[in-house]
Protein backbone atom coordinates (compact mmCIF):
# COMPACT_ATOMS: atom_id res chain seq x y z
CA UNK A 1 0.00 0.00 0.00
CA UNK A 2 2.54 2.50 0.90
CA UNK A 3 3.85 2.71 -2.84
CA UNK A 4 0.55 4.23 -3.42
CA UNK A 5 1.60 7.21 -1.51
CA UNK A 6 3.09 9.49 -4.58
CA UNK A 7 -0.45 9.69 -6.15
CA UNK A 8 -2.37 10.40 -3.09
CA UNK A 9 0.00 13.25 -2.65
CA UNK A 10 -0.56 14.59 -5.95
CA UNK A 11 -4.27 14.26 -5.29
CA UNK A 12 -4.29 16.13 -2.05
CA UNK A 13 -1.87 18.96 -3.50
CA UNK A 14 -4.29 19.22 -6.32
CA UNK A 15 -7.91 19.77 -4.55
CA UNK A 16 -6.18 21.78 -1.81
CA UNK A 17 -5.02 23.99 -4.93
CA UNK A 18 -8.75 23.55 -5.51
CA UNK A 19 -9.89 24.58 -2.29
CA UNK A 20 -7.56 27.98 -2.44
CA UNK A 21 -8.20 28.83 -5.78
CA UNK A 22 -11.78 28.99 -4.31
CA UNK A 23 -11.19 31.41 -1.74
CA UNK A 24 -9.12 34.13 -3.52
CA UNK A 25 -10.66 36.49 -5.83
CA UNK A 26 -9.85 36.06 -9.79
CA UNK A 27 -6.85 38.08 -10.94
CA UNK A 28 -8.16 39.25 -14.51
CA UNK A 29 -5.48 38.48 -17.44
CA UNK A 30 -3.39 36.22 -15.33
CA UNK A 31 -6.76 33.87 -14.42
CA UNK A 32 -6.98 33.19 -17.85
CA UNK A 33 -3.48 32.61 -18.65
CA UNK A 34 -3.40 30.10 -16.24
CA UNK A 35 -6.64 28.54 -17.45
CA UNK A 36 -5.43 28.46 -21.20
CA UNK A 37 -2.11 27.05 -20.36
CA UNK A 38 -4.05 24.00 -18.21
CA UNK A 39 -5.99 23.72 -20.99
CA UNK A 40 -3.09 23.27 -23.41
CA UNK A 41 -1.04 21.11 -20.94
CA UNK A 42 -4.28 18.83 -20.47
CA UNK A 43 -4.69 18.33 -24.60
CA UNK A 44 -0.77 17.76 -24.92
CA UNK A 45 -1.01 15.01 -21.91
CA UNK A 46 -3.95 13.38 -24.01
CA UNK A 47 -1.80 13.39 -27.18
CA UNK A 48 1.02 12.00 -25.82
CA UNK A 49 -0.77 9.13 -24.23
CA UNK A 50 -2.80 8.15 -27.30
CA UNK A 51 0.44 8.28 -28.93
CA UNK A 52 3.03 6.37 -26.01
CA UNK A 53 0.14 4.32 -24.71
CA UNK A 54 3.31 2.14 -22.50
CA UNK A 55 4.37 5.90 -21.58
CA UNK A 56 0.87 6.18 -19.55
CA UNK A 57 1.75 2.64 -17.70
CA UNK A 58 5.48 3.75 -16.52
CA UNK A 59 3.72 6.83 -15.23
CA UNK A 60 1.62 5.03 -13.28
CA UNK A 61 3.94 2.72 -11.69
CA UNK A 62 5.78 5.60 -10.99
CA UNK A 63 3.22 7.53 -9.25
CA UNK A 64 1.93 3.88 -7.40
CA UNK A 65 -0.75 3.51 -9.63
CA UNK A 66 -1.53 0.40 -10.68
CA UNK A 67 -2.36 0.81 -14.58
CA UNK A 68 -2.34 3.42 -17.09
CA UNK A 69 -6.09 3.30 -17.05
CA UNK A 70 -6.61 4.31 -13.51
CA UNK A 71 -4.30 6.94 -13.60
CA UNK A 72 -6.28 8.41 -16.85
CA UNK A 73 -9.63 8.22 -14.57
CA UNK A 74 -7.46 9.99 -11.56
CA UNK A 75 -6.36 12.70 -14.33
CA UNK A 76 -10.57 12.62 -15.48
CA UNK A 77 -11.82 13.47 -12.34
CA UNK A 78 -9.20 16.80 -11.07
CA UNK A 79 -10.05 17.79 -14.66
CA UNK A 80 -13.65 17.62 -13.58
CA UNK A 81 -14.23 19.30 -10.92
CA UNK A 82 -11.18 21.67 -11.62
CA UNK A 83 -13.55 22.53 -14.73
CA UNK A 84 -16.47 22.75 -12.51
CA UNK A 85 -15.30 24.83 -10.01
CA UNK A 86 -13.89 27.42 -12.86
CA UNK A 87 -17.62 27.27 -14.34
CA UNK A 88 -18.92 28.24 -11.23
CA UNK A 89 -17.03 31.36 -10.38
CA UNK A 90 -17.51 32.47 -13.79
CA UNK A 91 -21.00 32.01 -13.62
CA UNK A 92 -21.22 34.20 -10.57
CA UNK A 93 -19.62 36.83 -12.27
CA UNK A 94 -21.93 37.18 -14.98
CA UNK A 95 -24.76 36.86 -12.12
CA UNK A 96 -22.70 40.52 -10.84
CA UNK A 97 -22.87 41.58 -14.27
CA UNK A 98 -26.51 41.00 -14.75
CA UNK A 99 -27.60 42.70 -11.38
CA UNK A 100 -25.38 45.82 -12.10
CA UNK A 101 -27.30 45.49 -16.21
CA UNK A 102 -30.60 44.77 -13.89
CA UNK A 103 -30.48 47.36 -11.55
CA UNK A 104 -29.09 50.56 -13.46
CA UNK A 105 -32.50 49.56 -15.41
CA UNK A 106 -34.64 49.73 -13.04
CA UNK A 107 -33.51 52.82 -11.42
CA UNK A 108 -33.71 54.28 -15.07
CA UNK A 109 -37.50 52.98 -14.93
CA UNK A 110 -38.66 54.18 -11.77
CA UNK A 111 -42.25 54.10 -11.23
CA UNK A 112 -43.76 57.29 -9.53
CA UNK A 113 -47.16 56.99 -8.17
CA UNK A 114 -49.89 58.57 -8.39
CA UNK A 115 -50.98 62.06 -5.91
CA UNK A 116 -51.76 60.45 -2.78
CA UNK A 117 -55.64 61.60 -2.93
CA UNK A 118 -56.16 58.83 -5.69
CA UNK A 119 -55.75 55.57 -3.44
CA UNK A 120 -58.20 53.12 -4.95
CA UNK A 121 -59.70 51.25 -2.20
CA UNK A 122 -59.77 47.75 -3.59
CA UNK A 123 -56.05 47.82 -3.16
CA UNK A 124 -56.76 48.55 0.81
CA UNK A 125 -56.22 45.04 2.86
CA UNK A 126 -55.36 46.85 6.00
CA UNK A 127 -55.98 44.70 9.41
CA UNK B 1 -37.28 50.99 1.04
CA UNK B 2 -39.08 47.43 0.98
CA UNK B 3 -37.60 44.56 -1.23
CA UNK B 4 -41.16 43.48 -2.96
CA UNK B 5 -41.20 39.63 -4.22
CA UNK B 6 -44.69 37.82 -4.63
CA UNK B 7 -46.42 39.74 -1.43
CA UNK B 8 -49.83 40.88 -3.79
CA UNK B 9 -51.68 39.80 -0.73
CA UNK B 10 -50.45 42.16 1.73
CA UNK B 11 -48.41 45.10 0.10
CA UNK B 12 -50.60 47.67 -0.70
CA UNK B 13 -51.39 47.47 3.92
CA UNK B 14 -47.55 47.36 4.20
CA UNK B 15 -47.06 50.57 2.21
CA UNK B 16 -49.68 52.46 3.42
CA UNK B 17 -48.83 51.86 7.01
CA UNK B 18 -45.34 52.97 6.26
CA UNK B 19 -46.67 56.10 4.88
CA UNK B 20 -48.34 57.40 7.44
CA UNK B 21 -45.01 58.21 9.30
CA UNK B 22 -42.84 57.70 6.04
CA UNK B 23 -43.17 60.12 3.30
CA UNK B 24 -41.09 58.28 0.66
CA UNK B 25 -41.52 54.14 0.43
CA UNK B 26 -39.63 53.00 -2.59
CA UNK B 27 -40.74 48.82 -3.45
CA UNK B 28 -37.96 47.09 -5.15
CA UNK B 29 -40.08 44.53 -7.36
CA UNK B 30 -37.45 41.44 -7.37
CA UNK B 31 -39.36 40.08 -10.44
CA UNK B 32 -42.31 39.24 -8.91
CA UNK B 33 -44.65 36.90 -10.85
CA UNK B 34 -48.43 38.93 -9.36
CA UNK B 35 -49.14 42.11 -9.26
CA UNK B 36 -47.24 42.86 -6.20
CA UNK B 37 -45.98 45.71 -8.30
CA UNK B 38 -48.83 47.35 -9.24
CA UNK B 39 -50.30 47.51 -5.83
CA UNK B 40 -47.49 48.71 -4.08
CA UNK B 41 -47.49 51.57 -6.76
CA UNK B 42 -51.66 52.24 -6.13
CA UNK B 43 -50.86 52.34 -2.63
CA UNK B 44 -48.18 55.51 -2.83
CA UNK B 45 -44.93 53.44 -2.72
CA UNK B 46 -42.95 54.61 -6.06
CA UNK B 47 -41.75 51.48 -7.52
CA UNK B 48 -38.51 49.59 -9.35
CA UNK B 49 -38.60 46.45 -11.15
CA UNK B 50 -35.63 44.11 -11.35
CA UNK B 51 -36.42 43.00 -15.03
CA UNK B 52 -35.67 39.47 -13.73
CA UNK B 53 -35.29 37.89 -9.72
CA UNK B 54 -32.13 38.09 -8.87
CA UNK B 55 -32.56 38.23 -4.75
CA UNK B 56 -33.49 40.16 -1.94
CA UNK B 57 -30.19 41.66 -1.32
CA UNK B 58 -30.06 42.68 -4.80
CA UNK B 59 -33.15 44.26 -4.43
CA UNK B 60 -31.73 46.11 -1.10
CA UNK B 61 -28.76 47.42 -3.03
CA UNK B 62 -31.05 48.56 -5.61
CA UNK B 63 -33.39 50.32 -3.37
CA UNK B 64 -30.30 51.90 -1.52
CA UNK B 65 -28.59 53.28 -4.99
CA UNK B 66 -32.04 54.77 -5.78
CA UNK B 67 -32.75 56.65 -2.19
CA UNK B 68 -29.48 57.77 -2.34
CA UNK B 69 -30.03 59.55 -5.71
CA UNK B 70 -32.83 61.29 -4.41
CA UNK B 71 -32.67 65.09 -3.36
CA UNK B 72 -32.71 65.33 0.52
CA UNK B 73 -32.54 61.79 1.36
CA UNK B 74 -31.15 61.69 5.13
CA UNK B 75 -32.17 58.05 6.31
CA UNK B 76 -32.47 54.97 4.74
CA UNK B 77 -34.90 51.74 6.26
CA UNK B 78 -35.20 48.47 5.10
CA UNK B 79 -38.41 47.20 5.78
CA UNK B 80 -39.87 43.67 4.84
CA UNK B 81 -43.08 43.50 2.58
CA UNK B 82 -44.51 40.39 4.29
CA UNK B 83 -46.24 42.99 6.92
CA UNK B 84 -43.85 41.50 9.62
CA UNK B 85 -42.52 44.66 10.98
CA UNK B 86 -43.89 47.51 12.75
CA UNK B 87 -43.89 50.57 11.39
CA UNK B 88 -43.70 52.52 14.82
CA UNK B 89 -40.38 50.09 15.05
CA UNK B 90 -39.03 51.75 12.24
CA UNK B 91 -39.51 54.91 13.34
CA UNK B 92 -37.78 54.59 17.02
CA UNK B 93 -34.57 53.87 14.62
CA UNK B 94 -35.08 56.68 12.77
CA UNK B 95 -35.26 59.08 16.25
CA UNK B 96 -32.20 57.08 17.45
CA UNK B 97 -30.30 57.77 14.61
CA UNK B 98 -31.52 61.21 14.51
CA UNK B 99 -30.86 61.73 18.43
CA UNK B 100 -27.64 59.88 19.25
CA UNK B 101 -24.36 59.29 17.46
CA UNK B 102 -25.06 56.29 15.83
CA UNK B 103 -24.38 55.36 11.69
CA UNK B 104 -26.77 51.97 11.71
CA UNK B 105 -29.56 50.73 14.23
CA UNK B 106 -30.58 47.56 13.34
CA UNK B 107 -34.09 45.46 14.39
CA UNK B 108 -33.52 42.63 16.70
CA UNK B 109 -36.53 40.77 17.67
CA UNK B 110 -34.67 39.33 21.24
CA UNK B 111 -34.23 42.08 23.27
CA UNK B 112 -37.51 42.16 24.28
CA UNK B 113 -40.40 39.73 25.33
CA UNK B 114 -42.61 40.77 22.79
CA UNK B 115 -41.71 38.27 19.96
CA UNK B 116 -42.02 34.94 19.78
CA UNK B 117 -39.77 32.70 18.36
CA UNK B 118 -39.84 28.85 17.62
CA UNK B 119 -37.03 26.61 18.77
CA UNK B 120 -35.66 25.75 15.48
CA UNK B 121 -35.93 29.42 14.30
CA UNK B 122 -34.61 30.96 17.43
CA UNK B 123 -31.24 27.61 16.69
CA UNK B 124 -31.03 28.89 13.18
CA UNK B 125 -30.50 32.60 13.81
CA UNK B 126 -28.20 31.76 17.03
CA UNK B 127 -25.78 29.84 14.86
CA UNK B 128 -25.73 32.74 12.45
CA UNK B 129 -25.07 35.57 15.09
CA UNK B 130 -22.52 33.03 16.14
CA UNK B 131 -21.17 33.61 12.98
CA UNK B 132 -21.51 36.55 12.08
CA UNK B 133 -19.28 37.23 15.29
CA UNK B 134 -16.55 35.47 14.39
CA UNK B 135 -16.15 36.89 11.30
CA UNK B 136 -16.94 40.70 11.68
CA UNK B 137 -16.22 40.85 15.06
CA UNK B 138 -19.60 42.77 15.76
CA UNK B 139 -21.93 40.79 18.49
CA UNK B 140 -25.80 41.15 17.51
CA UNK B 141 -28.36 39.30 19.49
CA UNK B 142 -30.42 38.99 16.11
CA UNK B 143 -28.76 37.98 12.27
CA UNK B 144 -31.33 38.18 10.51
CA UNK B 145 -33.67 40.67 11.13
CA UNK B 146 -35.19 43.15 7.75
CA UNK B 147 -35.68 46.15 9.95
CA UNK B 148 -32.80 48.26 9.47
CA UNK B 149 -32.45 52.13 9.39
CA UNK B 150 -29.12 53.64 8.25
CA UNK B 151 -27.68 57.48 7.83
CA UNK B 152 -27.45 58.63 4.43
CA UNK B 153 -23.54 58.47 4.78
CA UNK B 154 -23.99 54.68 6.22
CA UNK B 155 -26.24 53.59 3.16
CA UNK B 156 -23.57 54.78 0.85
CA UNK B 157 -20.73 52.90 2.42
CA UNK B 158 -22.00 49.77 2.59
CA UNK B 159 -21.81 47.82 -0.25
CA UNK B 160 -24.08 44.68 -0.44
CA UNK B 161 -22.88 41.77 -3.33
CA UNK B 162 -24.62 39.14 -1.66
CA UNK B 163 -27.91 39.06 -4.41
CA UNK B 164 -29.50 36.23 -1.99
CA UNK B 165 -30.02 36.01 1.73
CA UNK B 166 -26.56 36.58 2.67
CA UNK B 167 -26.64 39.78 2.43
CA UNK B 168 -27.81 40.17 6.37
CA UNK B 169 -24.41 38.78 7.17
CA UNK B 170 -22.37 40.88 4.88
CA UNK B 171 -24.38 43.76 6.09
CA UNK B 172 -22.78 43.04 9.69
CA UNK B 173 -19.66 42.48 8.01
CA UNK B 174 -19.81 45.81 6.36
CA UNK B 175 -20.72 47.56 9.29
CA UNK B 176 -17.37 45.81 11.00
CA UNK B 177 -15.16 46.86 8.14
CA UNK B 178 -16.15 50.43 7.43
CA UNK B 179 -16.59 51.21 11.46
CA UNK B 180 -19.77 52.59 11.57
CA UNK B 181 -20.77 52.92 14.63
CA UNK B 182 -23.85 50.75 14.85
CA UNK B 183 -26.66 50.00 17.81
CA UNK B 184 -29.93 47.59 17.97
CA UNK B 185 -33.28 48.12 18.69
CA UNK B 186 -35.80 45.81 20.01
CA UNK B 187 -38.18 45.44 17.44
CA UNK B 188 -41.47 43.08 17.02
CA UNK B 189 -41.56 40.65 14.42
CA UNK B 190 -45.54 39.76 13.82
CA UNK B 191 -45.28 35.89 12.84
CA UNK B 192 -48.59 35.96 11.15
CA UNK B 193 -49.93 32.44 9.62
CA UNK B 194 -48.96 34.23 6.32
CA UNK B 195 -45.51 35.27 7.03
CA UNK B 196 -45.30 31.92 8.95
CA UNK B 197 -46.11 30.09 5.48
CA UNK B 198 -43.36 31.92 3.54
CA UNK B 199 -40.31 31.94 5.54
CA UNK B 200 -36.92 30.93 5.41
CA UNK B 201 -36.31 27.12 5.51
CA UNK B 202 -33.39 25.77 7.56
CA UNK B 203 -32.14 24.67 4.43
CA UNK B 204 -32.03 28.07 3.34
CA UNK B 205 -29.61 28.68 5.89
CA UNK B 206 -27.01 26.15 4.02
CA UNK B 207 -27.34 28.17 0.98
CA UNK B 208 -26.20 31.05 3.07
CA UNK B 209 -23.27 29.69 4.26
CA UNK B 210 -22.59 28.51 0.84
CA UNK B 211 -23.38 31.91 -0.68
CA UNK B 212 -20.68 33.67 2.35
CA UNK B 213 -17.46 31.18 1.94
CA UNK B 214 -17.50 30.63 -1.75
CA UNK B 215 -16.28 32.71 -4.56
Amino acid sequence: MEHQTTIKVILIVAFAAFTVFLMLPGRGARHLAIRRLTMILILALTIAAVIFPNALNQVAHAVGVGRGADLLLYGLIVVFIGNALVQQRRSRHIEQQITRLARRLAIAEAERPLPRDTERPEADTAD
Amino acid sequence: MVPLFNEAAVIASVVKGALSVFPHIVCVDDGSSDDSAARALAAGAVVLRHPINLGQGAALQTGIDFALAQPGCDFVVTFDADGQHLVSDAQAMVRRLETEPLDVVLGSRFLDGRTRVGWSKRLVLRTAVFFERASSGIHLTDAHNGLRAFTRDAARRIEITQNRMAHASEIVNEIGKKKLRYAEQPVKVVYSAYSKAKGQSLWNSINILADLFLN
